[in-house]
């Protein structure tokens, strides 16, 4: 087992060595240094200086690969790519293009983001399981016909809709909660939860059909069958041997997005001015920020790794037939 | 003369794929079959009736001229620089001309009081009257009483116009006799009466549309509706553009993948599974950020305005393709390596038929399913991304119509005072159609192709 996690470790290492160079070649490879300065210092009436300038403060001016003009291990670390992009892997983000160091930032913001985020995952997933068993008991019915309408309708609206329209209602009309900010301590509870609901409503959709169409395969099998020529109830049947065994999808579809919610929900975040990582990401992209952007994209895939690792872990934990090798 | 935008010359391609796929689907009688079923199906056949609809005003919306006028001065003919396409001149009454700002949809007047000077030196606060709609009705001065006429007119127009459809589906039943001809309209009442619903809807927005502004005007005194229209092309280009990217990558390298195994099994699986692993709303962000540097500083590679946003809009669809991709790839490696070992593979491999006319003779008509059950999934979740990309400002250009920037815009005008709420409808009802009949769509194809589906559940 351990030695399995360990080779699972290491198998994640080539992945990350192919995330930078990508996001390497996408921001100096593609565009130049200079062009990125001239663009942020405005198009016209820029001068060389100008640039050298801003390239220097933010340690643009090296080489991407290879410095010349420094001799031994030097000439290697002095360059743009050991900097900015090697450094990534021992979590050394640097400085964001406005001077700021994001490290620290993501420390204080991540915590605001899984506020939202884990009661968002938790609530949704009681709610959404709660109504793929009622649509499931009542399969092949009219409730469960206009049900799978009515989620359908649900996936169809964007999110952009939503949370317009519950900000709109609930906060301009009829002024339960404050539009948009936050807090620290208990007080931050007025300000998440109307994100939470929107958040979980807009999951209603998509994840009732999902859960849904989980059961329903499950019912199929031919244990369920037994269950039922025991004699057993149909409510008994459903709770205690599909619900059951319809949690090992369930467990590891949850785990892989266990790391990522500490990532946030950029939409949701810069609606609500949450100050977490999400709304962190937007500002950097309208800003173009381009230092912020590049390790959010480490750092998201990091996550994403991870926590497939932690659903290998979780499926042997829940599903004794799996063995890993 | 004729303009052939890079987006339009691809979406011809689409539609062309399309036929092409068509003649081979009437071809092959197994797949005939599960098409069938598709159309058989009340909302299946529902759904391909609106989605068509959408796609012909896309269609439309895609065939671009330019204009020719006389010049006095050199007295030779030249082009205008503005480009127009085959929906702007059908729909010229809705955006010939624009108000001064906001006004409600069926108003009569603009929607914020301005000061007007009354006689000499008196000032009255007022709302003034709309400069070219709302104020000339047709048949009555009452309001209602003159949009339930129109209606009452377009709806007998629209009876004429559907029989004449009627009459082009039904033409074989047709010469044989009239009750027959009545009977299969009867028997396909779902078609009938969506195609009845739909021409009834265009014709009396239509009719309305040039006596109001069905839909309001925006800020610049735009009509919404015809927004509304135009962003028609660019929700069903992003969801059609970006899968015609992908296909090629995510066919030809799941089937090397799979079928070929070995070292380059793990190259291909490496590839996907690193661009998998980047969040796609980072990638593509990054993507579009280095495009927008690239633009900037390269301002002379794009002529006029309409090609730069053009551009972009192409580059959207191949980021976006770009990172979808991965996903289909997957799918279609593990079904390959499971073809890979099936009798009948084996047995012409044994014959001695060559990888390449395996792979094209077994592999891909057996993987087909898989290819258009993704594609039409996908469609629905491209269309609603776009509108989230505009608001983080990495989607379509600013200047494109969309109704991502429609609701990027809408943000405002919920918060001004009173609120301005009619653009936000208009994105919203337009998105919900497209959105929701895509989705019923791809759940009823995915009824027809999946050989896991449980039919009797659904």
């Amino acid at each position: 087992m351990i030695k399995y996690i360990f080779k699972r470790f290491l198998y994640a290492i080539p992945i990350l060595i192919g995330v930078n160079l990508l996001t390497f070649t996408l921001f100096f490879v593609v565009n130049s240094p200079e062009d990125v300065a001239r663009l942020h210092l405005g198009n016209k009436r820029v001068t060389q200086e100008q640039i050298q300038t801003w390239n220097e403060e933010r340690g643009y001016n090296r080489p991407l690969f290879y410095n010349s003009s420094e001799s031994g291990l030097k000439s290697v670390q002095e360059t743009i790519f050991y900097e900015k992009s090697f450094k990534l892997f021992i979590f050394e983000f640097g400085l964001s293009d406005s001077g700021r160091d994001i490290k620290n930032d993501i420390k204080q913001r991540m915590w605001p983001s899984l506020a939202i985020a884990l009661p968002t995952l938790l609530v949704g997933l009681l709610i959404n399981i709660t109504f793929a068993l009622f649509f499931v008991f009542f399969r092949a019915t009219y409730i469960d016909y206009i049900g799978v309408i009515f989620c359908v309708a649900l996936m169809s609206i964007s999110s952009l809709f939503y949370i317009i329209g519950g900000q709109y209602l609930i906060s301009k009309l009829l002024h339960l909660v404050p539009i948009s900010g936050y807090a620290q301590g208990y007080e931050a509870i007025k300000f998440l939860i109307l994100p939470v609901i929107i958040s979980v409503i807009y999951g209603i959709g998509s994840g009732t059909r999902w859960y849904r169409s989980l059961f329903l395969e499950e019912i199929e099998k031919d244990y369920v069958k037994t269950a039922r020529s025991k004699g057993l109830s149909e409510a008994s049947v459903l709770f205690n041997h599909v619900f059951k065994n319809a949690l090992i999808p369930i467990l590891t579809g949850i785990v892989v997005i266990l790391p990522l919610l500490f990532m946030g929900s950029l939409i949701v975040e810069s609606f609500f001015g949450i100050p977490g990582l999400g709304s962190y990401t937007i500002d950097a992209i309208q800003s173009q920020d381009f230092a912020i952007v590049r390790a959010m994209v480490f750092l998201g895939t990091l996550l994403y790794i991870f926590g497939l690792i932690l659903t290998d872990i979780a499926y042997t934990l829940v599903d004794p037939r799996v063995r890993l090798k | 003369m004729f303009i052939f935008l890079l987006t339009d010359i691809f979406f011809y391609f689409i539609i062309l794929t399309l036929i092409v796929y068509t003649a081979y689907v009437l071809k092959t009688p197994d797949i005939r079959e599960t098409w069938a079923y598709v159309f058989r199906n009340k909302t299946g056949i529902l759904s391909i009736v609106v989605l068509s609809f959408f796609v012909l005003i896309a269609l439309v919306d895609s065939i671009h001229i330019k204009n020719k006028f006389y010049d006095e001065k050199t007295k030779e003919y030249i082009y205008n620089s503005e480009i127009k396409s085959l929906l702007d001149i059908v729909l010229m009454p809705m955006h010939y001309n624009s108000e001064k700002s906001y006004s409600a949809p069926f108003s009569s007047h603009l929607y914020s009081k301005e000061t007007v000077k009354q006689g000499s030196n008196s000032e009255i606060r007022v709302y003034p009257d709309l400069l070219y709609k709302g104020n000339h009705n047709k048949f009555s001065d009452d309001k209602a009483y003159n949009i339930s006429i129109t209606l009452i007119i377009s709806f007998i127009k629209s009876f004429f116009i559907c029989f004449l459809i009627y009459m082009l589906i039904f033409y074989r039943t047709l010469f044989k006799n009239y009750f027959n001809f009545f009977l299969s309209i009867k028997k396909n009442n779902t078609l009938c009466f969506t195609i009845f619903l739909i021409v009834f809807i265009s014709i009396s927005i239509y009719d309305l549309s040039l006596q109001y502004y069905v839909l309001g005007t925006d800020k610049v005194g735009v009509d919404v509706l015809y927004k509304s229209i135009k962003s028609i092309r660019t929700g069903i280009l992003i969801g059609t553009l970006t899968t015609i990217v992908m296909l090629p990558f995510a066919i030809f390298l799941g089937i090397f993948a799979g079928y070929v195994g070995g070292f380059v099994d793990d190259i291909i699986q490496y590839i996907y599974t690193t661009l998998n692993s980047i969040p796609s709303v980072l990638l593509i962000a990054s993507a579009i950020l280095m495009l927008q540097v690239y633009m900037a500083n390269n301002p002379l590679d794009f002529e006029n305005i309409y090609e730069r946003a053009d551009l972009r809009l192409f580059f959207l669809c191949m980021i976006l393709g770009l990172t979808s991709w991965t996903g289909l790839c997957r799918l279609l490696r593990g079904e390959s390596m499971k073809l890979r070992e099936v009798d009948y593979v084996q047995a012409s491999k044994t014959f001695g038929l060559s990888k390449l006319s395996i792979i094209i003779r077994h592999i891909i008509p057996n993987i087909m399913h898989i290819v258009i059950i993704t594609v039409v999934l996908d469609f629905s979740a491209l269309v609603l991304a776009e509108a989230v990309l505009s608001y983080v400002n990495i989607g379509v250009d600013p200047t494109t119509f969309s109704w991502g920037n429609m609701i990027n815009a809408a943000r405002l005008e919920m918060s001004r005072e009173p609120v301005v709420w009619w653009s936000l409808f208009a994105a919203f009802l337009f998105m919900f159609i497209l959105v929701l009949f895509a989705n019923l769509f791809s759940d009823v194809v995915r009824d027809a192709f999946d050989p896991r589906a449980n039919k009797n559940y659904e």
